[in-house]
Formats: C-alpha cells, sequence, structure tokens
C-alpha cells in the first residue's frame, strides 16, 4: 500500500473549511447546552421529588441512548411526521445543520447537568450556612455562592464534556454536514486515500482539542484563582512545618 | 514475573493460532463482500440474509467457477478500503469502474451497464438541466458515480448533499429536504414501485454516462480473468437472462 502526502497537501484546506464547521457546532451546542444544563442542574439538586423528576427522565434518556440515533431520530425520526413537516418548526428542522445543533445541544445539557449538579452538592455546607447568616435569600445565594462554585468545581470535568463533544461532532457527518469527518469521507470518496486523509483529519482534531485544553487550563486558572495563589511574603527562614503545602508549592 | 511470561506465550499462541485459521479461510474461499443497501442490487431481507442481484450475481458465479464463496456485507465507503486491507477478495456490490477506482483496484469485464437518472415528486415543476436546478438542493449517495456527477457537473449551481445510503437519500426526498435526487437508475426503478416511492417519478432524460459495472479485486489478482471469464459463460448460457427477469423486465446487461 503506498502512503500519498500529496493528497493530504492538496485537500487541507478542504479539511480546514470542515473544521470552522466542526468548531461552530461544538461552540453553538455547547453554549445552548449549558444555558439548559444549569437550570436542570438546579432542578436536580432540589430536595422535592417533583422537582427533581423531570430532569432526571431527561438525563437519564439522553445518557441513556447513543448520540447517533438521538441525531437520527432529530433529523429523520422527525421528518417523517406530516404534521412537522407542515409545522412552524420546518424551516429549522429542514436543515441539517439546525439538527445537529439541536441534537448535540440536549445531549450536552444531559451530561453538563449532571456535572453542574454534582458540583453544586459537592460546595462544602459551611459556605452556603455562611451565605444564610449573612441572610442572602436563595436566590442571591445561586446567584453569588453556589454558581460561582460550583462552575468553579464543575470546570475540570465539563473540560472533559467539551471535548467529548468534539469528538462526538463527528456524528455530523452521517446527516449530510461536511464538518471534518464528513469532508474526510468524501475527499476519501475521490482518492481512496482513507489511512491519509483520516490522518490528517484526527491531526485537525487533535489541534481542536488542544486549543480546548488550552482554554479550559486558562479558565481554571481565572475562575480557581485560590488554589494557585502564590505568597511572596513568606519569610525565607519559616519554619518548613509552618508552610501551607497548597498555597506555596 | 513468570506468570505473566506465560500469560503473554498463552495469548500469543491464541492470536497466533486464530490467525492461521483466518488465513486458512483465505486460502480456499473466495470471500466477496456486497453493501447490503442497495435494492435491488444488494439488500438485507428480514431473516439478515445478503439477497439481491448482486449476491444471486456472485453465486451464480461462483457455481460457473466451481469455488467456494463467502459473501460479507460491508458499508459502502469503506468498501474498497477493505477490499485493500485483505478482508475479502472481490467486490460485486454494483460498482462503477472508474479511472480513479482503476489506480487501486482491478476490475473484471461489466456485468451490467448503469445510467443515472433523477428522481423527483411526481408533476414537480422541477426540470432537471442545469439552469433549472440552480438553486435547489439535490442529493446522492456519497463515494458513488451519481455523487461525482453532482459535484463535477452541477456542484456550483446547485446544493449538493450526500448519504452514506441511498435509503436515507431516499428518506430526506420524501420528506421534502431535497427537491431532487440524482441516482443510478435501476435501483430508482425499483424504489419508486415501492410504497416509499409513491408520488416520485423520473424526471427528465437518463443520463448516459458510459458506465460500466464491474466487479472489483485487488491488483494484480487472478481471481479478474476468472471472474471475467465466468461473467461470459453465465450470459451465455442464459443464467444470467433468468437472474435478470426477476429484477427487472429489460435487459441491463
Amino acid at each position: 500500500m503506498s502512503w500519498e502526502w500529496g493528497v493530504i497537501w492538496q485537500y487541507i484546506p478542504r479539511l480546514l473549511d470542515g473544521a470552522w464547521l466542526t468548531l461552530e457546532l461544538v461552540l453553538v451546542s455547547g453554549l445552548i447546552g449549558i444555558a439548559l444544563a444549569i437550570p436542570l442542574a438546579l432542578m436536580r439538586a432540589s430536595s422535592r421529588t417533583w422537582v427533581k423528576a423531570f430532569p432526571f427522565l431527561y438525563i437519564y434518556f439522553f445518557r441513556g441512548t447513543p448520540l447517533l440515533v438521538q441525531i437520527f431520530l432529530v433529523y429523520y425520526g422527525a421528518s417523517q411526521f406530516e404534521a412537522v413537516r407542515e409545522s412552524f418548526l420546518w424551516p429549522v428542522l429542514k436543515q441539517p445543520y439546525w439538527c445537529a445543533i439541536i441534537a448535540f445541544s440536549l445531549n450536552t445539557a444531559a451530561y453538563s447537568a449532571e456535572l453542574f449538579r454534582s458540583a453544586i452538592q459537592a460546595i462544602p455546607s459551611g459556605e452556603i450556612e455562611a451565605a444564610e447568616a449573612m441572610g442572602m435569600s436563595k436566590p442571591v445565594q445561586i446567584r453569588r455562592i453556589i454558581m460561582p462554585r460550583a462552575f468553579g468545581i464543575a470546570l475540570p470535568a465539563y473540560g472533559n464534556e467539551v471535548i467529548l463533544m468534539l469528538k462526538g461532532s463527528a456524528l455530523a457527518s452521517t446527516i449530510t454536514l461536511l464538518d471534518i469527518t464528513g469532508m474526510a469521507r468524501t475527499i476519501i470518496a475521490r482518492t481512496y486515500t482513507p489511512l491519509e486523509m483520516f490522518l490528517a483529519a484526527g491531526l485537525v482534531y487533535l489541534a481542536i482539542s488542544a486549543l480546548i485544553i488550552a482554554l479550559f487550563r486558562f479558565m481554571e486558572y481565572r475562575f480557581n484563582r485560590y488554589q494557585y495563589y502564590h505568597h511572596t511574603d513568606t519569610p525565607e527562614d519559616l519554619d518548613p512545618q509552618l508552610r501551607d503545602q497548597h498555597i506555596d508549592s | 514475573m513468570m506468570k505473566i511470561r506465560k500469560l503473554f506465550a498463552v495469548a500469543a499462541l491464541i492470536t497466533g493460532g486464530l490467525m492461521a485459521a483466518q488465513v486458512a479461510t483465505a486460502d480456499d474461499k473466495i470471500r466477496i463482500a456486497t453493501e447490503g443497501a442497495y435494492a435491488p442490487f444488494n439488500m438485507v431481507d428480514s431473516s439478515g440474509e445478503l439477497i439481491g442481484f448482486d449476491v444471486e450475481i456472485a453465486k451464480a458465479l461462483c457455481a460457473q467457477m466451481k469455488a467456494d464463496c463467502e459473501i460479507v456485507a460491508q458499508d459502502w465507503d469503506g468498501i474498497i478500503p477493505g477490499l485493500r486491507a485483505r478482508k475479502y477478495d472481490a467486490i460485486i456490490a454494483s460498482m462503477s469502474i472508474t479511472e480513479e477506482r482503476m489506480r487501486v483496484v482491478d476490475f473484471s469485464e461489466k456485468y451490467y451497464s448503469n445510467v443515472l437518472a433523477f428522481v423527483t415528486a411526481d408533476g414537480s415543476s422541477v426540470v432537471v438541466t442545469k439552469e433549472g436546478l440552480k438553486g435547489k438542493t439535490v442529493g446522492a449517495q456519497r463515494a458513488t458515480i451519481a455523487g461525482q456527477y453532482l459535484e463535477d457537473n452541477l456542484g456550483d449551481v446547485v446544493d449538493v448533499k450526500l448519504y452514506d445510503t441511498q435509503d436515507n437519500a431516499y428518506l430526506d426526498l420524501t420528506s421534502g429536504r431535497l427537491d431532487a435526487l440524482l441516482s443510478d437508475k435501476f435501483p430508482a426503478y425499483d424504489w419508486l414501485r415501492t410504497d416509499g416511492g409513491k408520488g416520485f417519478a423520473f424526471n427528465g432524460e437518463d443520463i448516459d454516462i458510459n458506465d460500466e459495472i464491474g466487479i472489483a479485486v485487488r491488483k494484480g489478482d487472478a481471481l479478474k480473468d476468472k471472474f471475467s471469464t465466468a461473467i461470459k459463460a453465465i450470459v451465455a448460457d442464459g443464467t444470467y437472462a433468468k437472474i435478470n427477469e426477476k429484477y427487472f423486465p429489460f435487459s441491463i446487461y
């Protein structure tokens, strides 16, 4: 089997076109996903059964079925119903782009909601009690204490979810979208160089995940600043036993 | 430590054994790949068996060659890479003989000839010319002659949508996402007679692109000539016509 570097160079611009679509899909559905995940997580963390029930079922469904099935249900499934085709939603559901956004958003919302829920429950209870002692109402607590703290706690795990979503976005190629994978498969249909093109596509995915990792590193550094704080005024001759490992390391 | 070594040794023995077994089957059997999603040429029946024109031709050819054959299903866009990776020895899956494919595989003589045709809603106002299709959404299966014809000849004026399977393209034609579908004519002929194809019809003239369908084998494989001889033999002795008749009222050779 011969290896053709030429095709990689020849088709890199088209792969990069695909990369834009992939980025767009991840970004747009990621943002919609967060917007959906926050209320879901707050409801899920509630102690009232009837409030917990809906997010529980929602998360159960979207985590329990494959993303591919969800995409097919939105794209091919919905369009089989006359009622859907005649409704005001059709101009949106007609386009594979929006079907992909809908499926990805709903899917990532389920995973993120679960992440945020566990983060909310991981906030030290002392901090909530302190907020209560200060006389903060529940909405103020959510805004000032719970949300920012949960966000900081969930960040590393959420970065993971975004990278998983990046790779899940390859499934957009199954509904005619020309994302990185769709583009690679269309090129391969012409050149019959699957190894070369999939290698190139893989490298583009790697580059994008490097960007995402860097972005989340930066955000972690910002939002969890207290963990990275360095004392500059610690005396050199301080008894080592008095040093705070966590702060001074 | 000793234990781990033993474990490795056993694992190596097992994998070695399996590989030997695989090589053995590859030696005395011709493994033939088909897609299984291209009615009426190759599809899967309710019991999971591969059936269709291609499959019957494959069986007739094997009978003619007195060879032991195994027919396997393989997704279309990985079907040539799979052949080159020796997962099977031949592709009988309604594959057009093209220059691009000839660079990587060898083809037997043709076993039928294909033309392309547009399918639209019955009575649709779409005129299937370059002007008439301007700004329309037209679909085809990815990695097919129809898909490449669309990209090469109409790619600059129409929105080309490429599908993994022909079935998915039909779904989008019926849902109205596609204004027209460019397809190989014979499978579309078959689909138009099913319930799913109600309300749709061929539109415009057939596009004859000199498209011959052959059997793909690895470059330099002697199977190529064996298949070609066998094709001529089954055409000559009437076996081919009998199979043809079951699927189409006209000859497709």
